[in-house]
């Protein structure tokens, strides 16, 4: 298993290498993201009011957040596709780790994330967006972001190695991604939900991140009274770790054994 | 008794409600090629993945190279290299990234990984090419990279799925003089084939498989001994003159030609084609009978099967 660690990171270039070729890889945490920064910023927004804020800063987590859940889509894709090309197998018939074909792909989407961050963080500065509290708040909460994208890759990873398709993995991608980042307190305050909404929502692990990500950049953070939302960064931590340590075993055992089954 | 380069015992294998391996036997010796040919969905590619270690037997054991595929993957996998039915290879690296990145998984520290790619480019033709993106490569440059890719790690022993399926007839001819060329050097090859003339051309031996079992084997002419020999093709201009060239046939080759009814083609199996070709042609100019066509060729897979498979139900 010494090998592992230099696997991943083979496998990781390869997909880093893919940035070069195919930049459109990119537009799920870069243009997409930016997009929504000014539907919402200028056109929805006027029509949202935040207690006691600005819905600019009220945004700009929110769309963070959606864009790291979103990566989960393209990694999924990714992995389809691999298995639909013959590549896994290839890499499956190989004296390598094989845990290293998922695990370089996580790291290497980890990077795209990255990427994604510092786009956004741009275009949010553009549009009024302030991290108000200083450098280490802003870093951490960065950290916690990439955190969740980390943790939702490997969700993404599991489904993946489920599917047969790319349109499958488009279809599922959009029903995993859309509920998850709007059943949630993203783009509004979940207070005027209806209350089985709102339940979930303040239970989302999305909401979770997405109020660290308020408290740390500093600026106006709705109260609502379920826990992960009175203890934000504590829920997400505890959201990411649970979300990683069912997910990549599970990954890893389904990689392992299952293709045997196709 | 030597080490065989892999022993198959009664692989099976059903995937729901098909049986694609039903008891599959197979040997083959260190340095020698083995061609599995079959039609579609016969069992090819399930018997390629079980060697492989990328699927796992229902019931039966499989050893390569000594080691076996179930309990000693790791070992196999090292030893074996696998170019699948698609050329897996990817299209956003260029042709030199994806051989590295074979090189560095098989552990090759990154000067030698370089080397070695450079070298497989060079060798399979594609130097030229090899800093364009896989994307812009024709479906022969795919092959020939996916055949590189397989050959990184310099394997004993080689698994080719249908390497030449898709290909123009010059690609065909440049891959089977590069898998000529690795048996010459040593290495084991399997390899499927679809097409009686490649396996043919390049298999010792030849494994036929028909519904997950291996219905005949043997040596290239030991099949096709087997099978009757060459076939004669005539075809009458008009349904009027058909009857008296088919009598014709029938008596220059004492046995009664098959006909066609689609095409109006007479089929006479020879044993010996050149000696049963002009005792047609004589038999024809004496009753005078002139032909459209009339064609000595090899039997097609088709009739191998056929001829095959009724044996089978004979016996
Ligand atoms: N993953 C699978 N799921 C279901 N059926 C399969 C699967 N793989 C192969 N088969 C079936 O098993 C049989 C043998 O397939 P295969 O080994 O691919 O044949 P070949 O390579 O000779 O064309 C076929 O009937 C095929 O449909
Ligand atoms: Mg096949």
């Amino acid at each position: 298993m010494g090998w592992l660690l230099a696997d991943s990171w083979t496998v990781a270039k390869r997909h880093l290498l893919h940035i070069r070729s195919m930049p459109e890889k990119l537009s799920g945490v870069t243009i997409q993201p930016i997009v929504f920064v000014f539907m919402f910023a200028y056109i929805f927004g006027s029509a949202i009011a935040v207690p006691g804020g600005d819905y600019r800063q009220f945004l700009l987590p929110g769309v963070f957040v959606q864009s790291m859940a979103t990566a989960s889509a393209s990694i999924m894709a990714g992995i389809v596709s691999d298995m639909a090309s013959g590549v896994m197998d290839r890499f499956r018939s190989l004296p390598m780790a094989r845990a290293a074909v998922l695990i370089g792909h996580t790291g290497a989407n980890l990077v795209e994330s990255g990427l994604g961050i510092v786009a956004m963080a741009v275009c949010g500065l553009i549009v009024g967006w302030r991290p108000e509290l200083g450098l280490a708040p802003t870093l951490a909460a960065f950290g916690l972001l990439l955190l969740f994208g980390f943790a939702m890759s490997w969700v993404g990873v599991f489904a993946g190695l489920f599917l047969k398709s790319s349109e499958g993995a488009q279809g599922l991608g959009f029903v995993l991604i859309m509920p998850l980042t709007f059943v949630a307190n993203t783009f509004v305050p979940t207070g005027g939900m209806p209350a089985i909404l709102r339940a979930i929502a303040n239970w989302n692990p999305t909401s979770a991140v997405v109020t660290a990500c308020r408290q740390l950049f500093g600026g106006a953070v709705p109260a609502a009274p379920a826990w992960p939302q009175v203890h934000p960064v504590l829920a997400s931590l505890l959201w990411c770790a649970a979300l990683v340590a069912a997910f990549l075993p599970l990954s890893v055992w389904r990689f392992r054994r299952a293709m045997t089954a196709r | 008794m030597a080490t065989a380069a892999i022993r198959a015992e009664g692989l099976a294998k059903r995937f729901g409600k098909t049986r694609a391996l039903d008891g599959v036997d197979l040997v083959v010796e260190p340095g020698t090629i083995l061609g599995l040919l079959g039609p579609n969905g016969a069992g090819k590619t399930t018997i390629v993945r079980i060697l492989t270690t990328l699927l796992r037997p229902d019931a039966g054991t499989a050893r390569v190279d000594g080691f076996d595929v179930v309990r000693q993957g790791h070992e196999v996998r090292r030893r074996i290299g696998l170019a699948g039915q698609q050329a897996a290879v990817d299209e956003y690296l260029t042709g030199r990234a994806n051989l590295v990145m074979m090189a560095r998984l098989y552990h090759m520290p990154a000067a030698s990984a370089r080397a070695r790619a450079d070298a497989l480019l060079e060798q399979l033709g594609l130097a030229a090419a090899g800093d364009r993106l896989v994307r812009t490569y024709s479906g022969g440059m795919r092959r020939r990279l996916d055949l590189a890719a397989s050959l990184v790690a310099a394997p004993p022993i080689i698994f080719l799925d249908e390497p030449t399926t898709g290909l123009d007839p010059r690609s065909r001819l440049d891959l089977w003089a590069m898998i000529e060329g690795l048996a010459r050097a040593g290495t084991t090859v399997l390899l499927t084939t679809q097409y009686l003339d490649e396996a043919d051309r390049l298999a010792g031996r030849i494994a036929v498989i028909d519904h997950g079992r291996v219905v005949a084997s043997g040596t290239p002419d030991d099949l096709k001994r087997g099978v009757g020999g060459e076939r004669i093709d005539v075809r009458a201009p008009d349904a009027d003159t058909l009857p008296a060239v088919r009598r014709a046939v029938a008596a220059a080759l004492g046995t009664e030609p098959t006909l066609d009814p689609e095409t109006g083609r007479l089929t006479a199996q020879v044993a010996d084609g050149v000696a049963g070709l002009r005792a047609v042609v004589r038999e024809l100019d004496r009753a005078g009978l002139a032909v459209n066509d009339l064609a000595l060729r090899r039997p097609t897979l088709d009739e191998v099967f056929l001829a095959l498979t009724e044996r089978e139900v004979a016996s």
